[in-house]
């Protein structure tokens, strides 16, 4: 590994060949995502966990699996991930579009990879609404409180991207088509780690207590 | 034309034109206020930092009024005691070690020291000082809001931080939550930047290997915060819901003030294991980039290379890497399986081996060094003994059998003042009488510094010898008075007294360091572009304090490591990182003899 390699290095001998060029190989853009989304990769990790130790106390009620539960129907929810995987799909669309220079089909798959996000956004509100309809408030159970905590955070980090993303579509509108915009392709990059993020995130709401039960005992909070 | 061609078109760091440069500013506004030159915020950084430290200090030495003289100040009621404590703590730790070393010290230091022109962000690093700003602002609101700041203790525990009978469960826990999580968002936009500079702007030549261990230490100490603030935002989010929402991720069934809350199952542990999991790395948060800067002061001013340079960039990572599977050492006693304990205690003393080979080195690069005591190096040395007796301690309360007894006793207040307390602002007293000069173009008053030094190195000594003490004793930490304790002895009030007088001398004397700060900026003897006579990057600048975009037209070129001191042949005492190896140092154009004047 690269790191490694310089780790092993003695700088303090003297270096008859000119310095080597140690500049950027990788956009620092690049970079700079991939640090953010170990950021958010931890950040969501971590509520993953403080979830599994708190699932095994005893006035835990999951939200799947049991009878009654409060996700009984999923129904909503696989449309809802169905709308963020064409986001992410258009976006990667977008991306690769605008590296080949086709402004008119960049600019289409961005406007609709925003809707669909748009689009997710709204469904979970209604998973929300629906969540309240049937009493099942944010300070009802535990499991609720995640619930709305996880999609909540969820939903932040995607209004969060939809700003990067207005400004990438702006440019899209500004742009000509010699000059490829790198950030539709972060932009891209974002979406796919968020969808990955959401369905870590659903399959652990919907699981079974049995399921939850072997999570926690393998990441030894059980 | 490719993706590829365009990005690398976009980063090349070496034409001037990468992605860290912007326009130069030209009004005020741009230049001093809305500004995204990584020297202005830097300073924007420290100034906050220091003046809500001023805060800090001043709630320290009110505790220490009551504790020293029992009721003699008549607004310091129990409540207002807990205010203090908690207030004095958090700032301390948060807002002002760890936004002065990342936000000050790592601003400006890492694109001087590795040669690039600005951060990679420029936009980014001005919205996390202005986030930062808007943190420390909602934290300081808890003292102007009904019921005060939060008295919750800086570790926040609940259940007791946001029910009854704690102060500032109206609206001071809510600020400090909030504030802690806007912090997070803060540090989160710098620690991005720092890292992606650190890995992709340094200047030619400049390689991993060859940076100064200041920027080493800064670098990983990046690292730990992006990784650990996250169990901090966590851990505040879910008690926010706790205590705004009712929900129970925290708290348990209760009984409070006769009454039976709605909450209930929650995990009081849950919030201590996330708490700490982010509180021992922001334990090295503060302590790496120390660690980093008192090896390049010390390095510098005894005139010798860094003895084992890549041991000590080793045992900054491998510490790195330790604190995260420290943390349950700060809970031995809320309860845990005894082979959690040893698995605790034994990682805790592990992290005692790279952190003695760094005090080995300092020590070794020391030893027949041509040392000069400046004021810098004095409080280099200064560090390395406060921070051994501090570490020293640490050792004995690693130890879960030595803990348990020790716990919330003032042994414990006396062991993390000395460890990161005391430690960290020494190298931050040191960092800041090093590169002022560069800073400011002019040197700080040598004779003030001085006594600003003995005062504060001897005056924290006095104030914390004796806590080890009266840990012994048993006096539990956290109290607002001692009467009726048959077992703590009356003369440990006169030990508490002397305390305090230590406590508000050293205090007093930090007005010397501000007003030395001031008049300096402006009196002070001007200092020229290198006047340590150091071999790093920043001190070889074009211009003292260094302009927008840093190097003039051209980039530096790197082709030494950071530590060339005193090498045996060379003309003078030291060969800038920027000369190359087969000219002779005498001959390198940016290197005159007659710039230096410390050590002729």
């Amino acid at each position: 590994m690269n790191l490694l390699n310089a780790l092993g290095t003695r700088p303090w001998l003297p270096e008859p060949a000119p310095p080597l060029r140690t500049g950027a190989v990788v956009p620092a853009a690049t970079i700079g995502l991939r640090v953010l989304l170990a950021v958010i990769a931890v950040l969501f990790g971590l509520f993953v966990l403080a979830l599994l130790v708190r699932a095994q106390l005893p006035d835990w009620q999951a939200l799947a699996g049991v009878p009654d539960a409060a996700l009984a129907n999923t129904a909503p929810l696989w449309v809802n991930t169905a709308l963020l995987a064409l986001s992410s799909v258009a976006l990667q669309a977008a991306s690769s579009a605008s590296r080949r220079g086709r402004t008119a089909a960049t600019r289409l798959a961005l406007a609709g990879a925003g809707l669909f996000a748009l689009a997710f956004l709204a469904g979970q509100g209604w998973v929300w609404q629906q969540f309240v309809a049937r009493g099942h408030f944010v300070a009802s159970h535990p499991a609720a409180s995640f619930f709305y905590l996880l999609t909540g955070l969820h939903g932040l980090h995607l209004a969060g991207g939809l700003i990067a993303w207005g400004r990438v579509t702006i440019r899209a509108w500004r742009a000509t088509p010699d000059s490829p915009d790198p950030g539709v392709a972060l932009c891209a990059r974002y979406w796919h780690f968020l969808l990955v993020v959401w369905l870590v995130l659903f399959a652990l709401l919907t699981s079974p207590p049995g399921t939850i039960a072997t999570l926690a005992e393998w990441c030894g909070v059980r | 034309m490719t993706h590829a061609d365009t990005a690398d078109s976009h980063t090349d760091s070496h034409t001037g034109s990468h992605a860290g440069s912007h326009a130069e500013p030209h009004s005020f506004w741009t230049k001093y206020v809305w500004s995204q030159d990584h020297k202005v915020i830097a300073i924007q950084y420290s100034l906050t930092a220091i003046a809500v430290g001023l805060v800090a200090l001043v709630l320290s030495n009110l505790m220490r009024l009551q504790l020293g003289f029992p009721g003699a100040v008549s607004f310091i009621d129990p409540a207002s005691y807990y205010q203090y404590v908690t207030m004095h703590g958090m700032i301390m730790v948060i807002y002002l070690l760890t936004a002065l070393f990342l936000g000050g010290f790592g601003n400006y230091l890492i694109p001087l020291m590795v040669g690039a022109r600005d951060m990679v962000f420029p936009y980014l690093n001005m919205l996390s000082y202005w986030v930062y700003l808007l943190a420390v602002v909602v934290l300081m609101a808890g003292f102007f809001v009904p019921g005060g700041p939060t008295g919750a203790g800086w570790t926040l525990y609940p259940p007791q931080a946001i029910l009854p009978g704690t102060p500032g469960t109206e609206w001071g826990i809510v600020l400090m939550l909030t504030s802690l999580v806007i912090f997070i968002v803060a540090a989160t936009m710098g620690g991005l930047n720092y890292v992606t500079t650190v890995l992709q702007a340094r200047a030619r030549g400049m390689t991993l290997l060859r940076m100064p261990l200041t920027v080493w230490g800064i670098f990983v100490a990046s690292i730990l915060a992006l990784l650990a603030f996250p169990a901090l935002f966590v851990s505040g989010v879910m008690m926010l819901f706790d205590k705004l929402l009712g929900t129970s991720f925290f708290m348990p069934a209760i009984v409070s003030m006769g009454q039976t809350l709605e909450h209930s199952g929650g995990s009081p542990v849950l919030f201590q294991h996330l708490f700490w999991f982010f509180g021992h790395p922001e334990v090295y948060i503060v302590a790496l980039p120390a660690f980093g800067i008192i090896s390049d002061l010390i390095s510098t001013h005894a005139r010798k290379n860094i003895f084992g340079y890549r041991m000590m960039v080793w045992a900054i990572v491998a510490i790195g890497g330790l604190s995260f599977v420290v943390w349950a050492h700060h809970m031995y006693v809320s309860g845990m399986n005894p082979y959690f304990g040893y698995f605790f205690a034994t990682t805790t003393l592990i992290i005692a081996v790279p952190t003695a080979i760094k005090v080995y080195n300092w020590i070794l690069t020391l030893w027949r060094g041509d040392i000069h005591l400046t004021v810098p190096m004095l409080f280099a040395i200064a560090f390395i003994s406060t921070f051994v007796i501090g570490g020293l301690t640490g050792l004995f309360l690693g130890n879960v059998s030595v803990d348990i007894p020790l716990s919330d006793t003032y042994f414990v207040v006396a062991h993390f003042h000395m460890v990161m307390g005391v430690s960290p602002i020494l190298a931050i007293f040191g960092g800041i009488y090093h590169w002022y000069p560069k800073v400011t173009g002019r040197m700080l008053d040598e004779t003030l510094g001085k006594v600003h030094f003995w005062v504060t190195f001897l005056g924290t000594y006095a104030i914390y010898f004796p806590m080890h003490y009266l840990g012994f004793l048993g006096m539990p930490r956290r109290y607002y008075a001692y009467e009726g304790y048959e077992f703590i002895p009356a003369s440990a009030q006169t030990l508490n007294a002397f305390i305090t007088v230590a406590a508000l001398i050293v205090g007093v004397c930090q007005l010397v360091f501000l007003f030395n700060l001031a008049w300096s900026a402006f009196r002070g003897k001007p200092a020229g572009a290198n006047p340590w006579g150091a071999t790093t990057l920043e001190w070889q600048t074009p211009d003292t304090p260094p302009k927008h975009g840093n190097w003039g037209a051209e980039l530096p070129v790197v082709h030494r490591w950071a530590y060339d001191y005193s090498v045996p042949g060379a003309e003078r005492d030291f060969i800038p990182q920027n000369v190359p190896q087969s000219v002779s140092p005498s001959e390198a154009p940016d290197a005159d003899p007659a710039a230096w004047e410390g050590h002729a």
